[in-house]
Protein backbone atom coordinates (compact mmCIF):
# COMPACT_ATOMS: atom_id res chain seq x y z
CA UNK A 1 0.00 0.00 0.00
CA UNK A 2 2.49 2.44 1.57
CA UNK A 3 4.85 1.69 -1.68
CA UNK A 4 2.11 2.18 -4.05
CA UNK A 5 0.94 5.20 -2.87
CA UNK A 6 4.36 6.19 -3.06
CA UNK A 7 4.47 5.61 -6.64
CA UNK A 8 1.03 7.40 -7.16
CA UNK A 9 2.54 10.42 -5.63
CA UNK A 10 5.54 10.68 -7.60
CA UNK A 11 4.01 10.14 -11.28
CA UNK A 12 1.66 12.83 -9.87
CA UNK A 13 4.16 14.97 -9.00
CA UNK A 14 6.13 14.20 -12.35
CA UNK A 15 2.89 15.57 -14.08
CA UNK A 16 3.27 18.57 -11.53
CA UNK A 17 6.26 19.23 -12.76
CA UNK A 18 5.87 18.68 -16.52
CA UNK A 19 2.53 20.88 -16.26
CA UNK A 20 4.84 23.66 -14.91
CA UNK A 21 7.79 22.64 -16.97
CA UNK A 22 5.33 23.38 -20.11
CA UNK A 23 3.57 26.48 -18.54
CA UNK A 24 7.62 27.72 -18.87
CA UNK A 25 7.66 28.80 -22.11
CA UNK A 26 4.60 30.84 -21.51
CA UNK A 27 5.45 33.40 -18.63
CA UNK A 28 8.82 33.86 -20.45
CA UNK A 29 6.87 34.55 -23.74
CA UNK A 30 4.80 37.02 -22.10
CA UNK A 31 7.65 38.35 -20.06
CA UNK A 32 9.87 39.03 -23.32
CA UNK A 33 6.18 40.42 -24.72
CA UNK A 34 6.05 43.07 -21.78
CA UNK A 35 9.26 44.32 -22.55
CA UNK A 36 9.08 44.68 -26.54
CA UNK A 37 6.17 46.39 -25.75
CA UNK A 38 7.27 49.04 -23.22
CA UNK A 39 10.20 49.30 -25.75
CA UNK A 40 7.95 49.93 -28.26
CA UNK A 41 5.59 52.57 -26.91
CA UNK A 42 8.99 54.50 -25.37
CA UNK A 43 10.30 54.44 -28.61
CA UNK A 44 7.23 56.25 -30.32
CA UNK A 45 6.28 53.05 -32.51
CA UNK A 46 2.82 52.57 -31.56
CA UNK A 47 1.59 55.46 -32.99
CA UNK A 48 0.06 55.65 -36.90
CA UNK A 49 1.91 58.71 -37.01
CA UNK A 50 5.56 58.15 -36.40
CA UNK A 51 4.84 54.76 -38.57
CA UNK A 52 3.32 56.52 -41.45
CA UNK A 53 5.56 59.46 -40.91
CA UNK A 54 8.49 56.63 -41.74
CA UNK A 55 7.08 55.22 -44.85
CA UNK A 56 6.39 58.93 -46.08
CA UNK A 57 10.08 59.67 -45.34
CA UNK A 58 9.45 62.00 -43.05
CA UNK A 59 10.43 60.30 -39.54
CA UNK A 60 12.87 58.20 -39.66
CA UNK A 61 12.55 56.87 -36.39
CA UNK A 62 11.04 53.67 -36.97
CA UNK A 63 14.24 52.65 -39.45
CA UNK A 64 16.71 54.34 -36.54
CA UNK A 65 14.78 51.32 -34.02
CA UNK A 66 14.74 48.79 -36.54
CA UNK A 67 18.39 49.24 -37.47
CA UNK A 68 20.39 49.76 -34.32
CA UNK A 69 18.19 46.40 -33.20
CA UNK A 70 19.76 44.57 -36.18
CA UNK A 71 23.23 45.72 -35.35
CA UNK A 72 23.15 45.15 -31.49
CA UNK A 73 21.38 41.82 -32.20
CA UNK A 74 23.86 40.98 -34.92
CA UNK A 75 26.75 40.77 -33.11
CA UNK A 76 25.45 39.21 -29.87
CA UNK A 77 23.19 36.19 -31.59
CA UNK A 78 26.55 35.47 -34.29
CA UNK A 79 29.05 35.76 -31.20
CA UNK A 80 26.59 33.04 -29.07
CA UNK A 81 26.19 31.22 -32.26
CA UNK A 82 30.13 30.85 -32.68
CA UNK A 83 30.53 29.72 -29.15
CA UNK A 84 27.82 26.72 -29.61
CA UNK A 85 25.27 28.59 -27.21
CA UNK A 86 22.41 28.94 -29.66
CA UNK A 87 21.26 27.81 -33.02
CA UNK A 88 19.67 29.89 -35.55
CA UNK A 89 15.77 30.24 -36.29
CA UNK A 90 15.58 30.58 -40.50
CA UNK A 91 12.98 31.24 -42.26
CA UNK A 92 12.90 29.59 -45.37
CA UNK A 93 12.26 31.68 -48.24
CA UNK A 94 11.45 32.49 -52.06
CA UNK A 95 10.45 34.78 -54.49
CA UNK A 96 6.92 34.36 -54.27
CA UNK A 97 7.12 34.70 -50.47
CA UNK A 98 9.02 37.33 -49.99
CA UNK A 99 8.86 39.71 -53.02
CA UNK A 100 4.88 39.52 -53.68
CA UNK A 101 3.72 38.33 -49.96
CA UNK A 102 6.25 41.19 -48.68
CA UNK A 103 4.86 43.53 -51.80
CA UNK A 104 1.38 42.91 -50.43
CA UNK A 105 2.43 43.37 -46.48
CA UNK A 106 3.94 46.84 -47.42
CA UNK A 107 0.05 47.71 -48.87
CA UNK A 108 -1.24 46.78 -45.95
CA UNK A 109 1.17 48.71 -43.47
CA UNK A 110 0.52 51.86 -45.56
CA UNK A 111 -2.93 51.37 -45.58
CA UNK A 112 -3.65 50.85 -41.87
CA UNK A 113 -0.24 52.19 -40.64
CA UNK A 114 0.30 49.80 -38.18
CA UNK A 115 2.25 45.92 -38.28
CA UNK A 116 1.51 42.70 -36.42
CA UNK A 117 3.98 44.15 -33.50
CA UNK A 118 2.81 47.63 -33.40
CA UNK A 119 -0.42 46.98 -33.98
CA UNK A 120 -0.73 45.17 -30.05
CA UNK A 121 1.77 47.58 -28.65
CA UNK A 122 -0.56 50.43 -30.64
CA UNK A 123 -3.46 48.35 -28.74
CA UNK A 124 -2.04 48.95 -25.65
CA UNK A 125 -1.79 52.62 -25.60
CA UNK A 126 -5.56 53.23 -26.46
CA UNK A 127 -5.69 53.76 -29.92
CA UNK A 128 -9.32 52.58 -30.84
CA UNK A 129 -8.56 52.08 -34.95
CA UNK A 130 -6.28 49.82 -33.69
CA UNK A 131 -8.88 47.66 -31.54
CA UNK A 132 -11.82 48.21 -33.96
CA UNK A 133 -10.45 48.45 -37.52
CA UNK A 134 -6.94 47.31 -37.65
CA UNK A 135 -7.02 43.72 -35.42
CA UNK A 136 -10.45 42.89 -36.84
CA UNK A 137 -8.77 43.34 -40.47
CA UNK A 138 -5.61 41.48 -39.45
CA UNK A 139 -7.16 38.33 -38.08
CA UNK A 140 -9.62 38.59 -41.04
CA UNK A 141 -6.62 38.95 -43.44
CA UNK A 142 -4.83 35.61 -41.65
CA UNK A 143 -7.82 33.81 -42.70
CA UNK A 144 -8.53 34.12 -45.70
CA UNK A 145 -4.90 33.30 -46.01
CA UNK A 146 -5.36 30.28 -43.96
CA UNK A 147 -8.65 29.17 -46.57
CA UNK A 148 -6.47 29.93 -49.65
CA UNK A 149 -3.36 28.14 -48.38
CA UNK A 150 -4.27 24.99 -50.34
CA UNK A 151 -4.07 26.68 -53.09
CA UNK A 152 -1.00 28.99 -52.61
CA UNK A 153 1.47 26.85 -51.27
CA UNK A 154 2.48 24.75 -54.36
CA UNK A 155 2.24 27.30 -56.57
CA UNK A 156 2.88 31.18 -55.96
CA UNK A 157 4.86 30.47 -52.32
CA UNK A 158 6.78 28.20 -54.00
CA UNK A 159 7.98 30.04 -56.85
CA UNK A 160 11.58 30.81 -56.61
CA UNK A 161 12.32 29.03 -53.62
CA UNK A 162 15.93 29.43 -52.26
CA UNK A 163 15.12 27.34 -48.90
CA UNK A 164 16.13 28.97 -45.20
CA UNK A 165 19.47 30.15 -45.77
CA UNK A 166 21.51 33.26 -44.70
CA UNK A 167 23.81 35.42 -46.67
CA UNK A 168 27.13 33.73 -45.09
CA UNK A 169 25.81 30.55 -46.27
CA UNK A 170 25.08 32.03 -49.51
CA UNK A 171 28.19 33.42 -50.32
CA UNK A 172 30.31 30.54 -49.00
CA UNK A 173 31.97 33.21 -46.73
CA UNK A 174 32.71 32.87 -42.78
CA UNK A 175 29.95 34.34 -40.93
CA UNK A 176 32.06 37.00 -39.22
CA UNK A 177 32.79 38.34 -43.10
CA UNK A 178 29.53 39.76 -43.77
CA UNK A 179 28.45 40.16 -39.89
CA UNK A 180 31.30 43.10 -39.86
CA UNK A 181 30.89 44.72 -42.68
CA UNK A 182 27.10 44.74 -42.30
CA UNK A 183 27.44 46.42 -38.87
CA UNK A 184 29.83 48.98 -40.33
CA UNK A 185 27.25 49.80 -43.35
CA UNK A 186 24.04 50.03 -41.26
CA UNK A 187 26.12 52.30 -38.59
CA UNK A 188 27.21 54.51 -41.20
CA UNK A 189 23.95 54.52 -42.77
CA UNK A 190 22.84 55.62 -39.28
CA UNK A 191 25.53 58.46 -39.01
CA UNK A 192 24.67 59.41 -42.70
CA UNK A 193 20.93 59.77 -41.26
CA UNK A 194 21.91 61.95 -38.31
CA UNK A 195 23.71 64.19 -40.70
CA UNK A 196 21.01 64.45 -42.79
CA UNK A 197 19.02 65.66 -40.26
CA UNK A 198 16.34 63.57 -40.36
CA UNK B 1 16.07 59.28 -7.56
CA UNK B 2 14.10 61.86 -8.96
CA UNK B 3 15.92 61.22 -12.48
CA UNK B 4 15.72 57.03 -12.62
CA UNK B 5 11.75 57.49 -12.12
CA UNK B 6 11.53 60.23 -14.49
CA UNK B 7 13.27 58.01 -17.22
CA UNK B 8 9.85 55.37 -17.11
CA UNK B 9 8.02 58.14 -17.25
CA UNK B 10 9.09 59.99 -19.98
CA UNK B 11 6.92 59.19 -23.00
CA UNK B 12 9.86 59.31 -25.65
CA UNK B 13 13.45 57.12 -25.69
CA UNK B 14 15.89 58.09 -27.99
CA UNK B 15 15.38 55.75 -30.69
CA UNK B 16 18.89 54.33 -30.55
CA UNK B 17 18.52 53.43 -27.01
CA UNK B 18 15.25 51.46 -27.74
CA UNK B 19 16.65 49.61 -30.66
CA UNK B 20 19.87 48.61 -28.72
CA UNK B 21 17.19 47.04 -25.98
CA UNK B 22 15.32 45.04 -28.75
CA UNK B 23 18.53 43.43 -29.96
CA UNK B 24 19.44 43.05 -26.35
CA UNK B 25 15.82 41.01 -25.53
CA UNK B 26 16.79 39.13 -29.05
CA UNK B 27 20.15 37.86 -27.43
CA UNK B 28 17.92 37.07 -24.20
CA UNK B 29 14.85 35.31 -26.31
CA UNK B 30 17.21 32.79 -28.42
CA UNK B 31 18.97 31.98 -25.15
CA UNK B 32 16.40 31.32 -22.72
CA UNK B 33 13.71 30.37 -25.19
CA UNK B 34 15.40 29.73 -28.49
CA UNK B 35 13.63 31.65 -30.18
CA UNK B 36 13.22 34.36 -32.41
CA UNK B 37 10.70 37.97 -31.46
CA UNK B 38 7.80 37.41 -34.17
CA UNK B 39 4.57 38.75 -33.72
CA UNK B 40 1.99 37.84 -36.96
CA UNK B 41 2.07 33.99 -36.64
CA UNK B 42 -0.23 34.68 -33.46
CA UNK B 43 -2.84 36.59 -35.10
CA UNK B 44 -3.56 33.63 -37.64
CA UNK B 45 -3.60 30.89 -34.79
CA UNK B 46 -6.12 33.78 -33.20
CA UNK B 47 -7.90 33.66 -36.39
CA UNK B 48 -8.06 29.85 -36.40
CA UNK B 49 -9.08 29.16 -32.72
CA UNK B 50 -12.31 31.91 -33.21
CA UNK B 51 -12.43 29.92 -36.37
CA UNK B 52 -13.06 26.38 -34.63
CA UNK B 53 -15.19 28.38 -31.95
CA UNK B 54 -17.85 29.75 -34.32
CA UNK B 55 -18.12 26.28 -36.31
CA UNK B 56 -17.08 24.40 -34.17
CA UNK B 57 -13.77 22.79 -34.81
CA UNK B 58 -14.02 23.80 -38.98
CA UNK B 59 -10.44 25.11 -38.63
CA UNK B 60 -8.19 22.02 -37.72
CA UNK B 61 -9.37 20.85 -40.97
CA UNK B 62 -7.15 23.39 -42.52
CA UNK B 63 -3.98 22.57 -44.00
CA UNK B 64 -2.70 25.73 -42.76
CA UNK B 65 -3.52 25.78 -39.49
CA UNK B 66 -2.57 22.35 -38.99
CA UNK B 67 0.77 23.70 -39.86
CA UNK B 68 1.05 26.27 -36.93
CA UNK B 69 -0.73 24.43 -34.83
CA UNK B 70 -3.80 25.97 -32.93
CA UNK B 71 -2.55 26.60 -29.45
CA UNK B 72 -1.87 29.18 -27.01
CA UNK B 73 2.46 29.04 -27.37
CA UNK B 74 5.19 31.17 -26.29
CA UNK B 75 4.97 33.54 -29.08
CA UNK B 76 1.28 33.87 -28.19
CA UNK B 77 1.76 34.72 -25.23
CA UNK B 78 4.21 37.23 -26.34
CA UNK B 79 2.20 39.33 -28.47
CA UNK B 80 -0.07 39.54 -25.25
CA UNK B 81 2.73 41.10 -23.64
CA UNK B 82 3.36 43.92 -26.44
CA UNK B 83 -0.43 44.91 -25.21
CA UNK B 84 0.51 44.90 -21.51
CA UNK B 85 4.02 46.41 -21.92
CA UNK B 86 2.71 49.09 -23.90
CA UNK B 87 -0.10 49.77 -22.00
CA UNK B 88 2.33 49.90 -18.95
CA UNK B 89 5.00 52.38 -20.51
CA UNK B 90 1.84 54.53 -21.57
CA UNK B 91 0.01 54.89 -18.27
CA UNK B 92 3.21 55.31 -16.33
CA UNK B 93 3.97 58.42 -19.08
CA UNK B 94 0.39 59.79 -19.08
CA UNK B 95 0.11 59.03 -22.37
CA UNK B 96 -1.89 56.40 -22.58
CA UNK B 97 -5.11 57.69 -25.27
CA UNK B 98 -8.86 57.71 -24.68
CA UNK B 99 -11.44 58.02 -27.66
CA UNK B 100 -9.25 58.50 -30.03
CA UNK B 101 -10.53 57.56 -33.41
CA UNK B 102 -8.35 59.00 -35.72
CA UNK B 103 -4.26 59.56 -36.13
CA UNK B 104 -3.45 63.13 -35.94
CA UNK B 105 -1.70 63.05 -39.72
CA UNK B 106 -4.64 60.74 -41.34
CA UNK B 107 -6.97 63.48 -39.70
CA UNK B 108 -4.74 66.19 -41.50
CA UNK B 109 -5.45 65.02 -44.96
CA UNK B 110 -8.47 63.09 -44.67
CA UNK B 111 -10.75 64.91 -41.55
CA UNK B 112 -11.90 63.26 -38.17
CA UNK B 113 -14.60 60.87 -39.28
CA UNK B 114 -13.84 57.54 -37.05
CA UNK B 115 -15.98 55.74 -39.57
CA UNK B 116 -13.81 56.64 -42.78
CA UNK B 117 -10.69 55.64 -40.37
CA UNK B 118 -11.72 52.12 -38.98
CA UNK B 119 -12.99 51.19 -42.30
CA UNK B 120 -9.86 51.93 -43.87
CA UNK B 121 -7.83 50.62 -40.93
CA UNK B 122 -10.21 47.54 -41.21
CA UNK B 123 -9.54 47.00 -45.17
CA UNK B 124 -5.26 47.97 -44.45
CA UNK B 125 -5.56 44.78 -41.88
CA UNK B 126 -7.03 42.98 -44.06
CA UNK B 127 -4.17 42.79 -46.97
CA UNK B 128 -1.69 43.65 -43.73
CA UNK B 129 -2.89 39.91 -42.30
CA UNK B 130 -3.16 37.78 -45.85
CA UNK B 131 0.42 39.80 -46.91
CA UNK B 132 2.13 38.67 -43.77
CA UNK B 133 1.34 34.90 -43.81
CA UNK B 134 1.96 35.30 -47.37
CA UNK B 135 5.49 36.34 -46.79
CA UNK B 136 5.71 34.31 -43.83
CA UNK B 137 6.81 36.87 -41.55
CA UNK B 138 6.49 40.41 -40.40
CA UNK B 139 7.84 43.67 -39.38
CA UNK B 140 9.73 42.13 -36.37
CA UNK B 141 9.75 37.96 -37.39
CA UNK B 142 11.22 39.12 -40.87
CA UNK B 143 12.21 42.58 -40.78
CA UNK B 144 14.14 42.25 -37.00
CA UNK B 145 14.75 38.91 -36.07
CA UNK B 146 15.00 37.92 -39.29
CA UNK B 147 17.86 40.07 -40.46
CA UNK B 148 19.87 40.13 -37.40
CA UNK B 149 20.44 36.76 -38.34
CA UNK B 150 21.08 37.61 -41.66
CA UNK B 151 18.61 35.21 -43.09
CA UNK B 152 18.02 35.89 -47.08
CA UNK B 153 14.35 35.48 -46.96
CA UNK B 154 14.07 38.11 -44.43
CA UNK B 155 16.28 41.16 -46.08
CA UNK B 156 14.24 40.46 -49.11
CA UNK B 157 10.96 40.43 -47.29
CA UNK B 158 12.57 43.69 -44.95
CA UNK B 159 13.43 45.64 -48.55
CA UNK B 160 10.00 44.52 -49.77
CA UNK B 161 7.58 45.44 -47.18
CA UNK B 162 9.28 49.02 -46.93
CA UNK B 163 9.36 49.08 -50.97
CA UNK B 164 5.26 48.66 -51.14
CA UNK B 165 4.99 50.36 -47.80
CA UNK B 166 6.79 53.29 -48.94
CA UNK B 167 5.26 53.77 -52.38
CA UNK B 168 1.65 52.87 -51.04
CA UNK B 169 2.36 56.00 -48.48
CA UNK B 170 2.85 58.50 -50.86
CA UNK B 171 -0.02 57.44 -53.15
CA UNK B 172 -2.13 57.57 -50.02
CA UNK B 173 -0.74 60.92 -48.91
CA UNK B 174 0.22 62.69 -52.29
CA UNK B 175 -2.26 60.99 -54.70
CA UNK B 176 -5.56 60.75 -52.90
CA UNK B 177 -5.64 63.36 -50.30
Amino acid sequence: METKKQVSETTQDAKDIAAVEDRRPLFFGLGFGILFGFLLHKGGATKYDVIVGQLLLTDFTVLKIMLSAVVTGMIGIYFMKSLGWIKLSLKSGSVGKNVIGALIFGVGFAVLGYCPGTIAGAIGNGYLDAIVGGLAGILLGTWIFAVMYPKLKDGILKMGDFGDITIPRLLKVNDWVVVVPAVALIVLLLFWIERAGF
Amino acid sequence: MDTIASIFTDTYWSPYIVGIGIGVLSWLSFLISGKPIATSTSFAQTGGIIENFITGGKADERPYYKKIKLKINWQWMLVVGVVLGSFLSAIISGDFKVGVWVPSLWASAFGDSAVLRVLVALAGGVILGFGARFAGGCTSGHGISGTLQLAVSSWVSAIFFFVGGIITAHFIYLVIA
